[in-house]
């Protein structure tokens, strides 16, 4: 067994680097540059300039925003998933599911400024049934609504797997014992599917944080998240100090998101 | 009864419409000759043959091809070279910090991987474009593989490794005849994952790519923000072709491998 190992240890060398390179050393440099400010001056003006109002607004609404995408994702996603499950041909339809998530996301984000412009059929119809046109595009919903569409996906698969692993008679039995329908789904099924609930709120909350594409070109300049402010501050005002503060500031929230929606691992072996 | 059977259909029906609406309005308008997205005048090609005749975008879409089909195979030799690495790991504490490492870039926004490849190519001193580029998408495709990777490695029993050494084959052997054939399901899988890593990825690259060099989805965004130009429903068009194609050599894999559809994107 011991030769086994040794045998191995001289082809981990790129992996073990890469870690080093591409993982630790990135974090490590973000950290460090968020305490230079623009003549490369080590300071703390950074920190205290994000605990400033525009800041502290900007995290909230940031937040706020990724609530919303998250909230109606999940709403949205658990009964399509029970629904699939349900399904003849199940990974067939879950395909089907999956399938636009392959599509480019930009070319998706463009469709919608097509749907939503202002002679577009979405307006088209609103007119015929008599609401009348209106701004869709550069507007709070319109920017949720595109992301819901972009992530729904992700949040179907992991609730999708954890309904499948539900064994039935669990259910069954629930029923015999004279559970109705709803206590079924609240006392069995819910508790029984968190895990998936959970991973699908961590794949949609975190980027849902961090969006910047969406929001250039569904909501303008209109929503703000720490996504857009990172990207003016590196490739706008080329501030890398402060668009390393708030990527510092990003990176924690993951961090606790992660450990908020993180499974309990048992034995080590994680799926 | 009917009534309970009837609400999962609509509400499928409902919820796929709105999946494939937009892809397929992109598609249809692709057709129009009229220049809008909104009035359709007359059926035309122009708009495909004005791809196949913007050398730009001819050289960019072959940038996107390489890159992927470069930064996944290499990704992919790394990412099996550390799962086996997790894999034989002994130190169980070792091991899930290694993982946890792993799956860090996995977890991470797309705009933290960019800003701090940005500064790490900066401060290396390499250029930005075509290397920076491919450098950050082998970087952000290695944990996946080693996800799909290692559940192949985990469920392998042991005795075939030691039954294939007590027969006397030599490590290079064991590895190349034994492992490697019963984990390649699982390194297919990944290589394909790592390929629409690539290809969909926007924000990383965005933050990477000097002024010289595009990918398809930098250029889509920065047309887009120009305004609506069917050439990009046009795009659409032929880039929903390859997906179906890549989706169904996936799925054709995945069936052999009954490896569990992982394709978490950020």
């Amino acid at each position: 067994m011991n030769n086994k190992k040794t045998s191995f240890s001289f082809s981990s060398v790129p992996y073990i680097l890469w870690i080093a390179l591409f993982v630790i050393v990135p974090i490590a440099l973000v950290v460090r540059y968020s305490f230079f400010d623009l003549s490369g001056h080590f300071t703390f003006n950074n920190y205290q300039s994000f605990f400033s109002s525009i800041y502290f607004k900007l995290t909230i609404n940031s937040f706020w925003y990724a609530f919303l995408i998250t909230f109606f994702s999940l709403v949205f996603a658990y009964p399509t998933a029970y629904f699939l499950t349900k399904t003849k041909h199940k990974q067939l339809w879950l395909l089907l599911i999956i399938i636009p998530s392959w599509i480019n996301l930009l070319l998706k984000t463009y469709a919608f400024i097509g749907l939503f412009g202002l002679y577009g059929p979405i307006n088209a119809f609103l007119k015929m049934i008599g609401i009348g046109e209106h701004q869709l595009l550069f507007t709070d919903f319109s920017f949720v609504f595109v992301a819901v569409y972009i992530f729904i996906p992700f949040m179907i698969l992991p609730i999708f797997n954890s309904l499948d692993k539900l064994n039935p008679a669990l259910i069954d039995a629930a029923r015999d014992l004279g559970a109705g329908a709803w206590t079924t789904f609240r006392r069995v099924i819910l508790p029984l599917t968190m895990n998936g609930v959970k991973s699908g709120i961590q794949v949609v909350f975190i980027p849902s944080l961090s969006l910047f594409m969406i929001t250039r070109l569904i909501a303008g300049n209109k929503v703000m998240t720490l996504g857009t402010a990172i990207e003016q501050q590196f490739l706008v005002t080329q501030n890398w100090g402060m668009g390393s503060t708030i990527a510092v500031f990003l990176i924690l929230f993951m961090f606790i998101i992660m450990w908020f929606t993180g499974q309990k691992e048992k034995g080590g072996t994680k799926r | 009864m009917t009534k309970l059977r009837k609400l999962p259909k609509v509400y499928l029906t409902f919820v796929f419409i709105i999946l494939y609406a937009p892809i397929f309005y992109l598609i249809f308008y692709s057709f129009n000759s009229g220049g809008t997205m909104s009035h359709f005048e007359s059926m035309t090609f122009e708009h495909y043959a004005a791809v196949f005749e913007d050398k730009r975008l001819i050289i960019i879409l072959i940038n996107t091809i390489v890159i992927a089909l470069l930064s996944a195979l290499i990704a992919t030799t790394i990412g099996v070279l550390g799962a086996l690495t997790i894999a034989f790991m002994k130190n169980r504490s070792m091991r899930n910090a290694v993982l946890s490492l792993n799956n860090i870039l996995i977890v991470s926004p797309d705009v933290i991987i960019g800003a701090s490849f940005l500064i790490l190519f900066t401060i290396v001193g390499v250029k930005l474009g075509f290397a920076s580029v491919l450098i950050s998408h082998i970087a952000f495709s290695i944990p996946i593989v080693v996800i799909m990777v290692l559940p192949k490695l985990q469920e392998m029993s042991p005795s075939l490794i030691d039954a294939a050494v007590d027969l006397g084959a030599s490590k290079r052997d064991v590895l190349m005849r034994v492992v490697i054939p019963y984990i390649k399901p699982g390194i297919l899988a990944g290589f394909f994952l790592a390929l629409t890593y690539s290809l969909d990825d926007f924000a990383v690259t965005f933050f990477v790519t000097g002024n010289g060099f595009s990918t398809l989805s930098v250029e889509i965004y920065s047309m887009a923000r120009a305004g609506i130009t069917l050439t990009i429903n046009a795009l659409s068009g032929l880039i929903f072709l390859v997906t179906i194609v890549l989706v169904v050599g996936y799925y054709a894999i995945n069936r052999k491998s009954k490896t569990p559809f992982a394709g978490v994107r950020k």
